[in-house]
């Protein structure tokens, strides 16, 4: 008897682990939308507002949303375009040799401490930009490059992963037929990988998006943001704004209440993002 | 024909090597930088404005924050884990506890250092602290460690549990025993994977721990704390000397180093585990 209590109450314990794991997101959500609510309150002016001016109490984060869904996007282009083919080449190419050492060094990539990266920019790639092709040198271009080497590995071991789960016999077939392995690829592999490299995209961009350090240190940050029409002029993120603005705002203010709504927008870009990836996935899947 | 195929291969091979060179020239350059300011008494001494002193606060407060952080998530993951892949009934509240952990991974590491920020440090009055940013740093963490530790528990073959049941043994007996036994070092992978992530975070530090240019040891862990990542942030962002960015990337140095040591272990910890459980 003494024994099936003992039972139960680690049930329950184990239980209260696991619901307790979950209300932390509860929690978050909860203490954002109170924080938050006042500056979302505000509606229209908010996000679709041009001027980001706390010190004139002018919260409109519209530039903001676009500058991030540019670094965002560029950043995404440039991994896609580097870690497709990485992928293609480590799924169907590579000697065992190379895939031994290529696969470490790409998970090693995704733990480089952000702000590593970030100092890493900030050191190299600003002069860079600013001898090579003028401007202030802190400007999207350089958190395209920063971003991408943080997307990289995330977009190359998913799409590797996807590729190596074609079935093998549609490649044999299409070998049969005559088709030529790069003729495969392109007609038969890829295709069929599509929901998983599509996916990968989807959440290395919710990725870049949420991604605060490494950005911030070399976008320039200027204190009003405006839309860019170039890609060397510096611009604010939505997370450059939170971290530079959470020092200086008052607490209980409406510069604090507004940062707080630029991390609840942030977080439903980011859960939307999630959303379709696993849709994406799933798709893929029933398929 | 021939020729352009191999063209083509050649290509794809110098993009994957692409990913290679960003990380070796990443870690090269931080190395070649900092590696001239690293010695014993950078290492062991406390810092003193931007330009002088060493890091020892730096590192001691990067090592205390994972270690709250781990006191934390590692308990609470693992017994979630434990209970979605072994007690779980297949019902709305499982289903709900697994999507809402999910979720939780989504969540930008800024969210959930601003959640830290309201919650632990003004609502709960915990202040800047020690205590607040291990906390908020486990949040951040907890989903990764539910993921590895669930991972690592499926992979234990059923007939252990049943074998063990038919012993006599009780199902909380076959779990603590027989499932963690095997599946420990997969957990500690997982675990290890976490603090790596945890180590190298700055947003949420920076938001709930502390300034990073804290030149003393905490007393308590409800005092505030320096911690690397910070400390590389303020150096790099407000320094500007050269003296500042020559610490800096001593600094990083330092935690690029605690960071392979980690993941290194971790890769070895996971190949045993793989050449292991292949044996059967």
């Amino acid at each position: 008897m003494n024994k099936v209590n003992v039972e139960w109450v680690i049930e329950k314990l184990l239980f209260i682990s696991a619901i307790s794991s979950s209300f932390i997101v509860f929690f978050i959500i909860i203490f954002m939308l109170h924080e938050g609510i006042p500056a979302l309150a505000i509606g229209w002016d908010f996000f679709f507002g041009m001027d980001w001016s706390p010190s004139n109490n002018q919260f409109g984060i519209f530039p903001i949303v676009v500058s991030t869904f540019v670094v965002g996007i560029g950043s995404l282009l440039i991994a896609a375009f580097i870690g497709i083919p990485a992928a293609v080449y480590l799924a169907e190419f590579s000697p065992r040799w190379v895939h031994s050492i290529v696969k470490p060094c790409v998970e090693m990539l995704v733990g480089i401490p952000s702000i590593v990266l970030g100092f890493f920019g900030l050191m190299v790639l600003i002069p860079l930009i600013r001898d090579s092709l003028g401007g202030w040198g802190e400007c999207i271009l350089a958190g395209w490059i920063i971003l991408a080497i943080m997307t990289l590995p995330h977009v190359i071991s998913i799409s590797e992963d996807s590729i190596r789960a074609v079935p093998k016999g549609f490649k044999e077939a299409s070998v049969a037929l005559g088709a030529t392995e790069l003729q495969t690829i392109r007609k038969v592999i890829l295709p069929n990988a599509r929901s998983g490299i599509l996916a990968s995209l989807i959440l290395g961009m919710g990725n870049a998006i949420g991604e605060t350090m490494a950005v911030l240190m070399v976008i320039g940050n200027p204190n009003i943001p405006w839309i860019p029409s170039s890609i060397l002029e510096p611009v604010s993120v939505l997370t450059s704004v939170i971290v530079i603005g959470i020092n200086y705002a008052v607490w209980g203010s409406m510069h604090q209440h507004a940062l707080f709504a630029i991390g609840i927008v942030l977080f439903a870009i980011v859960a939307i993002l999630n959303a379709i990836t696993t849709t994406v996935i799933r798709k893929g899947v029933s398929r | 024909m021939k020729v352009r195929e191999n063209v083509v291969k050649i290509g794809l091979c110098s993009t994957s090597l692409m990913a290679v060179a960003a990380l070796f020239i990443v870690v090269a350059y931080v190395f070649f930088n900092g590696a001239g300011i690293i010695n014993l008494s950078f290492l062991l001494e406390s810092p003193y404005r931007f330009e002088y002193g060493g890091i020892f606060p730096q590192i001691i407060g990067s090592l205390c924050l994972v270690g709250i952080c781990l006191l934390f998530a590692v308990p609470l993951g693992v017994a979630s884990a434990i209970y979605l892949v072994e007690y779980a009934p297949d019902n709305i509240v499982t289903a709900s506890v697994r999507f809402f952990i999910e979720c939780l991974a989504g969540i930008p590491s800024i969210v959930i250092g601003l959640f830290g920020l309201v919650f632990l440090v003004y609502r709960l009055g915990l202040g800047i602290s020690m205590l607040s940013g291990g906390l908020t740093l486990g949040f951040m963490i907890l989903p990764w460690t539910v993921r590895a530790s669930e991972e690592a528990i499926k992979t234990v073959p059923y007939s252990y549990m049943e074998a063990s049941l038919a012993l006599g043994a009780s199902k909380w007996q076959s779990i603590y025993g027989v499932i963690l036994k095997s599946a420990y070092p997969g957990i500690i992978t997982g675990i290890l994977l976490g603090m790596g992530k945890a180590m190298g975070e700055t947003a949420v530090v920076l938001l709930t721990a502390g300034s990073g240019l804290e030149s003393f040891l905490p007393q308590s862990i409800l005092d505030p704390v320096a911690s690397l990542p910070v400390y590389i942030y303020m150096l790099a962002t407000q320094g500007h000397t050269e003296a500042s960015y020559s610490r800096a990337f001593g600094a990083s140095l330092v935690l690029i180093t605690m960071f392979l040591i980690i993941s290194m272990f971790a890769m070895f910890l996971r190949n045993r585990y793989i050449t292991r459980n292949s044996g059967f």
